[in-house]
């Protein structure tokens, strides 16, 4: 049983409850569950790589046989006929989950620190009214967001799925429970030498709380990159990519090829994020208890 | 003639300055408290117009009769009754949203829990794979849309080609639109998707209990690892419970994009039609804002009983 030892590594005999029937239990089921969680993810690189002819196949086959990156170049020629050019979609889901990111970590930061360091008064108050929004997805306030948007002309702008990203509940809570982690000794001394709360907060604690704010990138990256904002937009030259590939999937079964090569084009960018940044993720999340 | 006596200043110059607004506003930029007002602004702003002025409106809102275009005129609980007495699909909805997150809810916390719990098991490199593998789907943008191929109703899809050729199935099973299994279907796929932040938060979790306390609890007679998990693992979890149980309570009652993307808008019979979608029917498409607000309201005010009743009983389980 070399292959158990290997998976869970040695334990030095520190913990005894374990058991080798439990041990190949375990790693049987975790192989199952692993195999049912890839294969979306498998069947839509194949289904991507197929040309026409294997996708109409019958009976059809699970694995590609002579692999072609047509149906990649297909997405462009998709978009055309929408006469918006995939660049465009693409280079919107850009730009408004750069910017929704950015302006998410700073203004969740900044006020992350003086809900956790500072001094103001309703610190408290205002911190559990946060937590409570914590409960109330995107999809759940979509509709009564639609109206105060509309009243601020925001409706059919990129501004509609940007600005509500700014103050993200998620994201403050995050920011703050991991700054509750810096000592206050260190605050005091630099406030002691004469520092303000800025110069605190950008000096001191932010290069202090990297984890969390890389993990807020992440966080932040994945659920904006793949919102389609359907409710908000409908001019296509602002449309983002997910509503590009909803759109693509719409087409039954003479898309499945494309359909997937947008699937895979659109998974890359936040796995990739997230195996870069994985151990920090984990490092934050060590800190987001409800108490 | 009396000379005017020249009025002596009741307060000393020095410290009437301090106590005018304007000294209030000095007194604190020297204690940092006006950066500090600066520093929240911004976030404090954003705040309260997309988070809290949506949902304050939707329960004002809720008691009008509101096209967007007129002005809002007040009916009372018109909204509400016409929900419970006229609007079946409503109540098609409620159902189909509870039997819903009455699976998905506690199956994918339970999922969370114990694949965090056996991931937390292997060995640091394999871990991070596992914890890749498993978390996939939930970040992978729209990725879930590769489901209506998998289940495609016709001889085609994956799932009816398989079991056409193993004889299990004579005819291709129209899975996302025949009503008999559209919401098993969704049901699955959201298991798919479940492993998220909430999976994350455990595995952090169990990553930060310290070593010595299953040392101890060795010692102390711990025989095998459930006992370890349930005696040891959970109570030290507590706040990271209930991080994960609000999540989830956001996800199973969110459920929506799914619904319609798998098992089209509006779904046969609708089958899969769940309160969310109720509400963007009449928010988007016919404009009746008070009555949609209504739907938000009620929806709000389920989500926070229910995050009470589970804070409860996590609160005495694990302390």
């Amino acid at each position: 049983m070399g292959i158990l030892k290997q998976v869970f590594g040695a334990r030095a005999g520190k913990r005894v409850s374990r058991s080798m029937g439990g041990d190949l239990g375990i790693f049987s089921l975790m192989i199952v569950v692993a195999a049912f969680m890839c294969l979306p993810f498998v069947y839509a690189i194949m289904q991507s790589l197929k040309p026409m002819e294997e996708i109409f196949i019958f009976p059809p086959r699970f694995f590609v046989r002579n692999p072609t990156f047509e149906n990649f170049r297909m997405i462009g020629r998709f978009a055309n006929s929408l006469w918006v050019p995939f660049s465009r979609y693409l280079s919107n889901s850009v730009v408004v989950t750069v910017t929704a990111t950015l302006g998410q970590i700073v203004f969740c930061s900044m006020a992350a620190f003086v809900l956790s360091k500072g001094s103001l008064r309703g610190r408290k108050v205002l911190f559990s009214t946060i937590v409570a929004m914590l409960l109330f997805s995107y999809e759940v306030t979509a509709i009564p967001l639609y109206i105060v948007l509309s009243r601020m002309n925001l409706v059919d702008t990129h501004g509609a799925l940007i600005l509500p990203m700014f103050a993200a509940p998620l994201g403050l809570f995050l920011m703050k429970q991991y700054m509750e982690t810096v000592p206050i000794a260190v605050i005091e001394s630099a406030r002691v030498d004469g520092a303000g709360p800025f110069l605190v907060y950008a000096r001191i604690v932010m290069p202090t709380v990297k984890p969390a704010w890389l993990t807020l990138v992440i966080l932040s990256f994945q659920a904006i990159w793949s919102r389609e904002g359907l409710e908000f937009i409908y001019s296509e030259q602002l449309k983002v990519v997910p509503t590009l590939l909803r759109q693509i999937s719409a087409g039954g079964i003479a898309r499945v090829g494309i359909g997937a090569a947008a699937a895979v084009i659109m998974m890359i960018p936040p796995i990739v994020t997230f195996v870069v940044s994985q151990s920090r993720v984990i490092e934050t999340m060590a800190h987001s208890g409800i108490k | 003639m009396r000379q005017e006596p020249v009025p002596t200043p009741l307060i000393h110059p020095a410290r009437s300055r301090l106590s005018s607004p304007l000294g209030g506003l000095r007194r604190m930029a020297s204690s940092g408290r006006l950066t500090e007002a600066a520093m929240i602004a911004p976030f404090l702003t954003f705040f309260l117009l997309f988070t809290i002025l949506p949902v304050a409106a939707a329960i004002v809102l809720s008691l009008t009769d509101f096209d967007m275009i007129r002005m809002p005129r007040f009916i009372g609980f018109e909204n509400y009754v016409r929900l419970f007495i006229e609007d079946d699909v409503y109540l098609i909805a409620v159902k189909n949203t509870l039997v819903f997150a009455m699976i998905t809810g506690p199956l994918s916390y339970f999922a969370c829990l114990v694949f965090a719990w056996l991931i937390n098991e292997l060995r640091p490199g394999i871990r991070s794979v596992m914890t890749l593998l498993f978390y996939a789907p939930s970040i992978a943008g729209n990725v879930f849309f590769i489901w209506i191929f998998i289940f495609s109703g016709d001889a085609n899809g994956l799932v009816n080609s398989t079991l056409l050729r193993l004889g299990i199935l004579q005819d291709a099973v129209k899975w996302l639109t025949d009503p008999r299994y559209s919401l098993a279907i969704i049901i699955l796929v959201q298991l798919w998707l479940s492993l998220g932040v909430g999976f994350l938060s455990f595995i952090a979790g169990l990553q930060s209990i310290d070593p010595s306390l299953y040392e101890a609890g060795a010692i102390d007679g711990i025989r095998n690892r459930f006992q370890e998990f349930v005696k040891l693992t959970l109570p030290s979890m507590g706040p990271m419970l209930m991080f994960g149980a609000v999540m989830q309570i956001a996800v199973s009652f969110g459920v929506s994009n799914v619904c319609s993307a798998l098992a089209g808008f509006p779904s046969t019979d609708y089958a899969a039609h769940t309160i969310v979608l109720h509400m963007q029917d009449y928010g988007t498409l016919r404009f009746e804002m008070g009555y949609a607000s209504a739907i938000a309201t009620l929806l709000f005010l389920t989500m926070l009983l229910l995050k009470r009743g589970i804070s409860k009983i996590l609160s005495r389980y694990a302390a």
